[in-house]
């Protein structure tokens, strides 16, 4: 148990055993991707109030919701690398946060396009959309404020602090449809109880979120591997690794 | 499929420009996020190899300079 915690504070170690998850990972996720929008796009029958504008709902939540649990993944990273000084939960917190902006950003456009049809708006002051518009505020304050810093130790201690201050944030984004009772509507799928929506509607919708959160797996990966290099430059493995 | 042609799934009943646009936007937001760090570290990659290839270089002349 201790020595797995070891191996994961290594940079050369994580920088492999991450190359050797993305070969197989991302072609995987990028084939899922592709089956779940077709199956989602073609191969399911329109909503009987929405007609075919939910054809978006198959981006629409899956990005959301990953958008969100990245934003535990960076909090988590961020507590670590306060508590511990862990240098390579700082490098996983910045590598998480344009993935998450990215993320948000899908989720908030893709509504608002969802928006126009059904409720005849592209954009309202509601409650989940106005706390998920934060989310995306928090996401890119990490990013600038991270940049911010000349000194990077400072830049990560300040982000972490960022980060965590911004958790609360998410219990509202999660309640916001049921505390405020607008145009968005409330959660369809439940973890308990029975879920609102018809499973021929809700096996793609599943593979889509699965293929969302492998998505965010590899781009974490990726951008974790390339702050990796950025920071043990000097070192002898990563010069050994560019083959000079 | 539950179109009858390709044009019929590309107008979606009226609704298509808004799908497509749904897609069409997050497929190109979902690339530059998997692309940008696969070409930024590549960047990366050759330029430490050009610094260390430089050095050693200099190094070398450095050795010929002071063996003459």
């Amino acid at each position: 148990m201790w020595s797995f915690f070891h191996k994961l504070g290594s940079p050369p170690w994580l920088y492999r055993i991450s190359g050797s998850i993305l070969r197989w990972l991302l072609p995987l996720t990028l084939i899922a991707l592709c089956a779940g929008a077709v199956w989602g796009l073609f191969y399911t029958a329109p909503d009987f109030r929405q007609g075919n504008s939910y054809r978006i709902i198959y981006i629409h939540v899956p990005a959301a919701v990953v958008a969100l649990a990245g934003y535990y993944v960076m909090a988590i990273a961020g507590a670590v690398s306060l508590i511990w000084k862990m240098k390579m939960a700082d490098v996983a917190m910045k590598a998480c946060a344009p993935v998450g902006a990215a993320l948000t950003f899908i989720a908030l456009v893709t509504g608002a396009i969802w928006g126009k049809p059904t409720w005849g708006t592209w954009w309202v002051w509601d409650a989940r959309i106005t706390s998920m518009l934060i989310l995306l505020f928090l996401y890119l304050g990490v990013i600038a404020l991270y940049e911010a810093f000349d000194n990077k130790e400072a830049a990560g201690k300040a982000c972490a602090v960022l980060t965590l201050v911004g958790t609360v944030n998410i219990p509202i984004i999660y309640k916001s449809v049921d505390w405020w009772y607008s145009l968005h509507q409330p959660a369809s799928i439940k973890f308990t109880g029975e879920s609102s929506i018809d499973p021929s509607m809700l096996y793609p919708l599943l593979l889509m979120i699965g293929s969302f959160y492998a998505l965010f797996t590899c781009a974490l990966l990726m951008n974790m591997r390339l702050e990796i290099l950025r920071r043990e430059s000097r070192t002898g493995w990563v010069r050994k690794l560019v083959g000079a | 499929m539950y179109f009858d042609s390709l044009h019929a799934a590309l107008a979606m009943e009226g609704h298509g420009p808004f799908v497509w646009a749904a897609y069409a936007i997050t497929a190109v937001v979902l690339l530059t996020l998997l692309l940008s760090p696969v070409l930024r570290s590549r960047r990366l990659r050759r330029d430490l190899a050009g610094e260390i290839r430089r050095r050693e270089t200099a190094a070398g002349e450095g050795r010929h300079a002071s063996g003459t």
